[in-house]
């Protein structure tokens, strides 16, 4: 197990949005975590990755606490994220955006950056080779060089992946990776997905509501709702599985759908 | 270096014509040409003299600028600078001792605006209080040499002036030891916030070097510190002075006090060029890109692995150290420095010549410095002086009798109101600046290394 989260409680006043949450994720697997709207989702990457801090509970990842730690130090951990709502560095062209996500792994001295020392300018020959070698693995190369703003919505989703590549991550979190594609881009979005587990060896979290995506990629599965989380399995399992066809569609729907069919 | 710069492509237009390098390089050396062929005829005793001063010597002072932007090759342009800089403004000098006067006070505040760029224009960290690091810069070389009494003048602890030039980088240091210590509380404050707390400091550092004169006399308060030194004068540069007026056949009143002139605006110049390349070398770095992407999304920034209070307290102390360095540089030029010297809206002056300019781009904001220092100290004083010129020969327009000008509307008195006046403008119709900050372009260099020696070691670390 690459990560493993028990009993995660946070509450925003009297609010829990996350209430004893315990997921654990095996290494180099695709899984997702999927819900209803205000699931808890969204607050559990958050949770993960620092920018929250727990109430309660404990993360393990890799072999040590995340607990504690500011967003930049999990990042440097091992662990990247993308956002639900882009957040590119808009004014930054995209290469310089995965050059942003290479920071913790660079040495950034001002001494160095100051007098363009050899070794200084041979790791920016480095991250600029990097970056080239990420985009053109999401299929964006030849945008190297445009301000990321000026980017179609499907580019800028691919974007903020190359640039959470680029921390060098062992697990990367995908927050709606695939909102607001059509079919097609869903399909390729996919097959990116599996390359960067194939291809690096990194796990791969999703958090979709796009079902196609979600059974057609995930090896595992696990619902939220209301802040709990109340099944995991693998696709067909979850596919079956009464107590999460009734958070999607209300206990009233699948009463009526039973009595009708 | 794996990326170069490309400059824009340009658009196809009338202006095509006058585009090719050539043509370009015939009308700015015209230019130069037309403006120093201006500055020289200059006649002192026409009653438009001051009115002529200002356009001619404005147009002059940003023929620099004007050259940098041409799309010409680098040489060309760093020759002519060079040029420019280095042979012809020391000659206008000597010609007219003003002009070097207004170059070494451009020469400070260009410094200390792209100062105060690494802070707001990198960072995106709104500082109104930047005046506070020129302060205590100013104070630190004024203190230990001033002939004011003093507890350091009593004790006999007064440097040489020549210790200037330790004095100078002990500034930066000290400086920028000050901005970490300020940076660490203020800096978890967020755009409005961080602006009236660093506003704030700005005021405290003033207030007290105006209260420090007891019951141990450090700053001597409001009264100031007067006989603060310059370095001595490198030797050859006064003969060199004397030589060069005498070819020009130009008469030298007090060929001394030239000299120095000279030489501190070539050391003026030299700090100009030294913040210059502080601040290219640190754009184009990690520590830049961080900045940038701080700017632009914080959160973003922390998640991507960027140490947000590091890199902003780096942002900080580098933008402090300069203010710093100039602040020593300008108590040496003035010789004499009181708290006055250091009001808020000396800080907004600075942070006018950033906006002015270009936030985060290095020509714009000398641009910017160079504006509003000839706005304040040239172009509005020149005009006051003109009209007290007309007035004083009775002069009579469309039936308007100068004489009865009324004092209330002397121009140098409307410095704020014009100063405002421009920045509502600039927020209208330019609002990142007269010259825009650009994103420098990547390319890969032409030994590109395989995809799978990358692909390893991207994968490397977790496979080992």
């Amino acid at each position: 197990m690459i990560l493993d989260i028990k009993n995660l409680v946070k509450s925003f006043g009297g609010i829990a949005a996350v209430r004893d949450i315990s997921i654990s994720i095996k290494e180099n697997s695709i899984s997702s975590i999927i819900g209803p709207n205000g699931a808890g989702k969204t607050t559990l990457f958050n949770l993960l990755t620092g920018i929250y801090k727990p109430d309660r509970g404990s993360v393990n990842f890799d072999g040590r606490s995340l607990i504690g730690l500011r967003p930049d130090q999990v990042n440097a951990a091992g662990i990247a994220r993308t956002f639900q709502n882009i957040r590119l560095f808009q004014g930054m062209t995209v290469i310089e955006n995965v050059m942003v996500g290479m920071h913790t792994r660079l040495r950034v001295s001002w001494v160095e950056s100051l007098f363009r020392t050899k070794s200084f300018g041979e790791q920016e020959r480095d991250i600029v080779k990097k970056s080239h070698h990420l985009l053109r693995f999401v299929g964006l190369d030849e945008s190297a060089n445009e301000v990321s703003r000026n980017l179609p919505y499907g580019d800028q989703r691919r974007v903020e992946i190359a640039r959470a590549l680029a921390s060098n991550p062992k697990l990367i979190l995908l927050d709606e990776p695939t909102a607001g594609m059509n079919p097609q881009e869903s399909a390729e979005a996919m097959n990116l997905f599996r390359r960067i587990r194939d291809e690096f060896g990194i796990t791969v979290v999703l958090i979709e509501h796009d079902m196609r995506v979600v059974m057609g990629i995930s090896e595992h599965i696990n619902v939220l709702d209301y802040g709990q989380k109340i099944s995991e399995g693998t696709p067909a399992e979850i596919r079956s599985d009464q107590r999460v066809i009734e958070a999607y569609l209300g206990r009233r729907a699948v009463a009526t759908t039973e009595r009708e069919s | 270096m794996a990326h170069v710069v490309k400059s824009e492509s340009q658009e196809k237009s009338f202006w095509d014509g006058f585009n090719r390098p050539p043509v370009l390089i015939a009308l700015a050396l015209g230019y130069i040409a037309l403006t120093v062929l201006g500055i020289v005829t200059a006649d002192r005793r026409n009653l438009f003299y001051f009115t002529y001063n200002i356009v001619i010597f404005s147009l002059f002072t940003i023929s620099p600028v004007v050259v940098v932007l041409l799309p010409v090759s680098r040489r060309f342009r760093a020759i002519t600078i060079g040029v420019l800089l280095l042979v012809i403004m020391p000659v206008m000098g000597i010609y007219n001792p003003y002009y070097l006067e207004l170059a070494i006070q451009i020469c400070i505040f260009a410094g200390l605006a792209l100062g105060l760029n690494i802070v707001v224009g990198y960072a995106g960290l709104l500082d109104l209080g930047f005046i506070a690091f020129f302060a205590v810069g100013a104070y630190l070389w004024g203190m230990f040499t001033s002939n004011t009494n003093t507890i350091f003048f009593q004790n006999g602890w007064i440097v040489p002036a020549n210790a200037f030039y330790i004095f100078f980088f002990l500034g930066l240091g000290v400086t920028a030891i000050v901005g970490i210590i300020l940076g660490l509380p203020v800096l978890r404050l967020r755009g409005d916030y961080l602006a009236i707390v660093t506003l704030g400091f700005g005021e405290v550092i003033r207030l007290i070097a105006r209260n420090l004169d007891s019951p141990i006399n450090f700053t001597n308060g409001s009264q100031g510190l007067s006989g603060i030194p310059r370095p001595d004068i490198l030797p050859g540069i006064s003969e060199l002075t004397l030589a060069t007026s005498q070819f020009f056949s130009i008469r030298l009143d007090n060929l001394g006090a030239v000299s120095s002139q000279i030489w501190f605006y070539l050391l003026s110049l030299a700090v100009l060029a030294m913040v210059v390349v502080i601040s290219r070398n640190l754009e184009e770095s990690p520590i830049g890109r961080a900045w940038t992407a701080i700017r632009e999304d914080e959160i973003a920034a922390i998640a991507m692995g960027v140490p947000l209070v590091r890199m902003k307290l780096t942002a900080f102390a580098f933008g402090a150290a300069i203010g710093g360095g100039g602040g020593v540089l300008y108590a040496a030029k003035q010789s004499f420095i009181d708290p006055s010297s250091f009001l808020l809206l000396a800080s907004i002056s600075i942070l006018a010549m950033v906006i002015i300019g270009g936030m985060g781009n290095i020509i714009g904001v000398i641009f910017g410095a160079i504006i509003v220092t000839l706005l304040d100290l040239h172009v509005l004083s020149m005009l006051s002086q003109q009209i007290s010129a007309l007035k004083q020969s009775n002069f009579v327009f469309l039936g308007f009798n100068f004489n009865q000008w009324p004092s209330q509307l002397e121009p140098a008195k409307f410095q704020p109101l014009v100063f405002g006046l421009i920045l509502v403008l600039m927020m209208l119709f330019r609002p990142a600046g007269l010259l825009p900050a650009k994103r420098r372009l990547m390319e890969l260099s032409s030994e590109e290394v395989p995809d799978e020696e990358i692909d390893a070691e991207i994968s490397g670390a977790k496979k080992e």
